[in-house]
């Protein structure tokens, strides 16, 4: 079963959020990196760009297939996970920790609400 | 394809999903696509050795006086070439000097086994048995013969705990029959990852034996069970062609680069348009592309040569034992030289190719 911790909030689109103050650090599911399988590499934005609510940040290759992933909340990027250009798999291992892949300074508090919480999320999945 | 919306289950399946195995469907059946993931899997090939299930392979036999002249007919290869206990690679070539499928054949004491692709099991045996002639009969045994791999550098050390066969007197390319785990099968040296290896022809009802014998002596020395994935990145690492995205009806096996199962001094279906590819040349080879930087080149990708496509990309992965991405795909016969230079169109942005020599991993340890 996929893990889904209850102190983080997801998008439909399988990324997940961690709030603290206006730093949102964002990443990718458990169940989405399963989905995906091993994960080759990836292409985030750079720090001090521009990101969108439900708008292409960047793109996830895995062997099985590729796949855009959708800024769950808008802001500006402060801090880009440079780990994963030498260890994209950290992903697979660790998907809420070591696996985050940017964090942004939120610009609008408002589309926070539109996130779901764990019970959402475990419905969208199952 | 099977007919009905029911996936078939191998003699393994309960294997597969106690082991934690990701199911998929593949060419009608229930298939494990990885287990721990694709490229822990793969490199356990490459380094020490792993087990996959091969069941949704097709396993045709051939008899009678006729079954000889039938397959020199009906397949590409020279088939009167092979002693008892032989196998070959070859083709069964459209009368269009395409591709029906590419198969095995086993010359058995009095008969011959064929091995066939999954998901052609239907199609094949239907194109046979509408050139069977004369005294040949055709049997369809898929649904009863379970098949199991075992490939690896250390292949040989693992059946030798489980068989009292003298494998090390066993060549690449032929089979023995003998008890493996205590049940009378017929195994072959070959397999579809460039490593050494075996596979385990397995009556269904036997299945159970032999796995668990397998998992439990191989356990100790690392095996690891293999899935659908790492197949299909072990044998593209070794530019084996895989029937549907590299080759088909519409490639001829010379631009295929599968000249060498031709047989050009017999006659067979198909046989004055191939040999019209090989006299006049083909106008496209399939070739070898290694790529540059974080790409990950997909079937149906284009190659370009400036502006222009000149071809497509039929298999592609990142390699994991180059970690480098790789691709096969037809490029025109100007351009099929190691060394030329061409581009890969990846979603917006083209990526530098180079044509290499086959294979792309050169430390196989296949004998």
């Amino acid at each position: 079963m996929a893990n889904i911790p209850t102190e983080l909030r997801y998008s439909k689109e399988h990324e997940w959020v961690k709030l603290e103050g206006t730093t949102a650090t964002i990443g990718i599911t458990d169940y989405a990196q399963g989905e995906l399988g091993d994960i080759v590499f990836v292409e985030l934005p750079a720090v001090g760009d521009d990101v969108s609510m439900m708008k292409p940040f960047g793109t996830i290759e895995a062997v099985k297939a590729v796949s855009d992933m959708f800024a769950p909340l808008s802001g500006k990027i402060i801090e880009v996970n440079t780990a994963l250009d030498d260890d994209p798999m950290i992903i697979n291992r660790d998907p809420y920790g070591e696996g985050w892949m940017i964090k942004i300074d939120i610009s609008d508090q408002g589309e926070i609400e539109q996130l779901l919480d764990a019970d959402g999320y475990n419905q969208v999945i199952s | 394809m099977n007919d009905s919306q029911e996936l078939i289950r191998t003699p393994f399946y309960n294997f597969h999903v106690e082991a934690g195995a990701k199911m998929v469907p593949f060419a009608g059946f229930h298939m494990p696509v990885q287990y721990k993931g694709i490229t822990a899997e793969h490199l356990a090939v490459r380094k020490n050795v792993g087990l996959f299930d091969l069941s949704h392979m097709g396993e045709f036999e051939v008899s009678g006086s006729d079954a000889l002249a039938f397959l020199q007919k009906t397949t590409t290869n020279n088939v009167e070439a092979l002693e008892v206990g032989q196998i070959q690679y070859t083709c069964m070539p459209t009368p269009e000097g395409g591709i029906v499928d590419d198969l095995l054949v086993y010359r058995l004491e009095d008969r011959y086994f064929l091995v066939v692709n999954a998901s052609n099991i239907k199609k094949d045996f239907e194109w046979l048995q509408t050139h069977v002639f004369g005294d040949v009969k055709l049997e369809n045994l898929s649904a009863d013969t379970g098949l199991l791999a075992i490939q690896g550098p250390n292949a040989e050390k693992l059946m030798a705990k489980l068989t009292d066969y003298d494998l090390t007197t066993m060549r690449y390319y032929t089979w023995a029959r003998a008890k493996v785990a205590g049940v009378e099968i017929l195994f072959s040296r070959t397999g579809y990852t460039g490593e050494d290896g075996f596979e385990l022809y397995i009556p269904a009802q036997h299945g159970a034996t032999l796995w668990n014998a397998i998992v439990e002596k191989g356990k100790p020395a690392g095996l690891e069970l293999i899935g659908l994935g790492a197949r299909d990145s072990l044998r593209l690492e070794m530019k084996m062609a895989l029937y549907g995205n590299d080759i088909d009806e519409t490639t001829s096996p010379v631009e295929a680069g599968l000249s060498w199962i031709i047989d050009f001094d017999k006659e067979f279906v198909g046989k004055d348009i191939i040999l019209r590819h090989k006299l006049e040349k083909p106008k496209r080879r399939l070739v070898c592309l290694e790529l540059e930087g974080k790409a990950f080149p997909r079937h149906g990708y284009e190659i370009y040569d400036g502006d222009s496509v000149i071809g497509e990309v039929t298999s592609g992965t990142f390699s994991p034992s180059l970690q480098k991405p790789i691709a096969l795909g037809y490029v025109p016969r100007g351009k099929s030289k190691a060394g030329s230079v061409v581009e890969v169109a990846i979603r917006t942005r083209r990526f530098k190719a180079v044509v290499v020599k086959p294979p792309f991993y050169k430390e196989g340890s296949h004998k």
